[in-house]
């Protein structure tokens, strides 16, 4: 859908040249959800205004659903453009502009007829659960609805590439989540392919597919959600990943687990995709003569599936201990002993 | 009561000057306000990374701004009386006037347009490049829109220099309150009728402020 190429853009500013983008490869699938995740000044900002032209590379191609938007200009690059939307951190909206009115804005641009907008300005915001604001001026909503006015904008001429410019980052956590539900619900309902730009790793955990990181202008990392969360590579990765999991279990928490449960054996179990789902835990309790307790655990939900690690103390008679160790080496669940006895 | 107060205001007259001053402000606030936009919407377009980026037009266009807003009314009557006389044959009377009024008073308002349009958030119009909007339609769909509340309320500070300035110039015979007070009341020793002059110069001003108070206020939904 998406195919960025040794795509570079350099900025001549007065202290000298500044690099933004630096020679970026990407292909993102036709209704994929593609994360990019860095901090500020990492060129993602850049980067997602050169997927609709608003920033001219200076070398490389940006290739969107076979237009180059790269090379466009004029006329094809506005057509081009009503098929690559975006809505923005700060929403961008017309305070002059009711929110019937804003919405209707693309469509005006794209010409289309009065009666017509009435109509598809109506689906939009009953699309994005704004009926009964419609008269509303964007200074009479809250955040969340003012974000909700900006996707339907976005929606407006049946764009095929939607791009999120840290869409949820003016957003409080609640809100947050609703506006990301309403992307999931978007992009499963339409097939819409969505392209996004954060700092916060939830944002990409909750709704993502793909994710790449991105550090003084380059990808340093990339891949499906549920990788970069398992084995984060980089260490700007693993940074983002401990947004979420907190920092890595270091040998000394764990030495003083094995201190506080010295009974028993200690186990560590690592799910990751659809084992999460199944009741490994309960069957183990119910098929085996031993007692588990849980001493710590973190398990989240992804769109490729869920992920997280568990430590359980497991007390009983020995062989039954280890009967029941062999039952979860068994199943699809990474399993490791940490203490003996 | 009124006729020995006012020995020497003739009501007719005064009703008349009244009439003059209003035509020219109202006149002279129309032409100013269409090519005052226009200069200023020049000048904001041309300016540094915008649109229409481009050095010369937009040195010219400064140049020719602060030079008209900087020469000194009464001076720029003076200058402007061959044009004047080139365009409408004579430099007497109301319309005689317009040239020197638009010409002193456009540029004034260009600078207020210049400053309304720089307070327009950069990303509103970001929003409507990404929706593919031409320039034109960013103009008048984005830029003209968002910015209405301080055009007008520049509209209002310009009209009502305005009004001064259609005083000055009937030093020089435009007609007016300002002739009837320079002419008739100043230099006949006729104070009553200054003073009548100057009231009602008065009243046009607060009028005009609070209309245009009132406008803008309701224009503005932020």
């Amino acid at each position: 859908m998406i195919q960025l190429q040794n795509l570079s853009k350099t900025f001549v500013t007065g202290n000298g040249k500044l690099i933004a983008v630096d020679n970026v490869n990407i292909n993102v699938k036709q209704g994929e959800i593609f994360g990019i995740i860095g901090y500020s000044g990492a060129g993602k900002s850049t980067l997602i205004r050169l997927l609709n032209g608003l920033e001219k590379p200076t070398s490389g191609s940006v290739i969107v659903n076979g237009h180059e938007i790269s090379s466009s200009s004029g006329q094809a690059l506005r057509s081009a453009r009503q098929k690559v939307s975006m809505i923005f951190q700060h929403f961008n909206l017309l305070w002059s502009r009711t929110v019937e009115d804003n919405i209707a804005f693309p469509l005006e641009i794209a010409g289309v007829s009065k009666t017509q907008r009435t109509e598809r300005v109506k689906e939009l915001i009953e699309l994005v659960g704004l009926t009964g604001r419609e008269k509303s001026f964007p200074s009479q909503l809250s955040g969340g609805q003012k974000q909700r006015v900006g996707i339907a904008r976005a929606l407006a001429n049946n764009p095929e590439v939607l791009l999120c410019d840290e869409a949820t980052s003016a957003l409080d956590p609640e809100t947050t989540d609703a506006i990301l539900e309403l992307l999931v619900d978007i992009n499963k309902r339409l097939g819409l392919t969505i392209v996004l730009i954060t700092h916060e790793m939830h944002v990409i955990r909750k709704i993502c597919h793909r994710v790449a990181v991105m550090e003084a202008g380059k990808v340093v990392e990339m891949g499906s959600v549920l990788e970069i969360f398992q084995t984060p590579e980089q260490d700007i990765t693993k940074r983002f990943v401990a947004q979420i999991n907190g920092p890595e279990e270091a040998g000394e928490t764990i030495a003083h687990l094995v201190e506080q449960y010295p009974s028993g054996k200690l186990v560590k179990l690592v799910f990751v995709g659809d084992n999460t789902e199944q009741p490994v835990l309960s069957r183990l309790i119910k098929q085996y003569q031993v007692e588990v307790n849980i001493v710590q655990g973190n398990i989240a939900q992804t769109q490729n599936g869920a992920y997280g690690t568990l430590y359980l103390q497991i007390e009983g008679d020995s062989l039954a201990i280890n009967e029941a160790i062999n039952y979860l080496h068994e199943q699809d669940v990474q399993t490791e002993v940490i203490s003996n006895d | 009561m009124i006729e020995e107060l006012l020995p020497n205001v003739d009501w007719d007259k005064m009703w008349e000057a009244t009439l003059e001053t209003l035509y020219m402000t109202a006149m002279a606030t129309a032409f100013t306000f269409v090519i005052g936009l226009a200069l200023g919407i020049l000048l904001f377009l041309t300016s540094p990374h915008q649109v229409w980026a481009n050095k010369v037009v937009n040195w010219l266009t400064g140049a020719f701004v602060n030079i008209f807003r900087s020469i000194p009314f009464i001076i720029l009557i003076i200058l402007l009386i061959p044009f004047t006389k080139f365009l409408l044959d004579t430099i007497r009377g109301a319309n005689a006037a317009l040239p020197a009024l638009i010409i002193g008073a456009a540029p004034f308002y260009a600078r207020m347009v210049l400053i309304a349009l720089r307070e327009i958030d950069k990303g509103v119009v970001e929003a409507a490049r990404s929706m593919g909007a031409k320039t034109s339609t960013i103009i008048w769909k984005v830029l003209l829109p968002e910015s209405l509340p301080a055009l007008l309320s520049g509209l209002t500070v310009t009209a009502i220099a305005l009004v001064g300035y259609t005083a000055m110039a009937g030093i020089i015979g435009a007609g007016g309150l300002g002739t009837l007070a320079f002419l008739d009341g100043f230099q006949r020793s006729r104070e009553d009728v200054t003073v009548v002059s100057t009231i009602i110069i008065l009243l046009i001003v607060f009028i005009i402020q609070w209309v245009g108070d009132t406008i803008t206020a309701k224009a503005d939904k932020r």
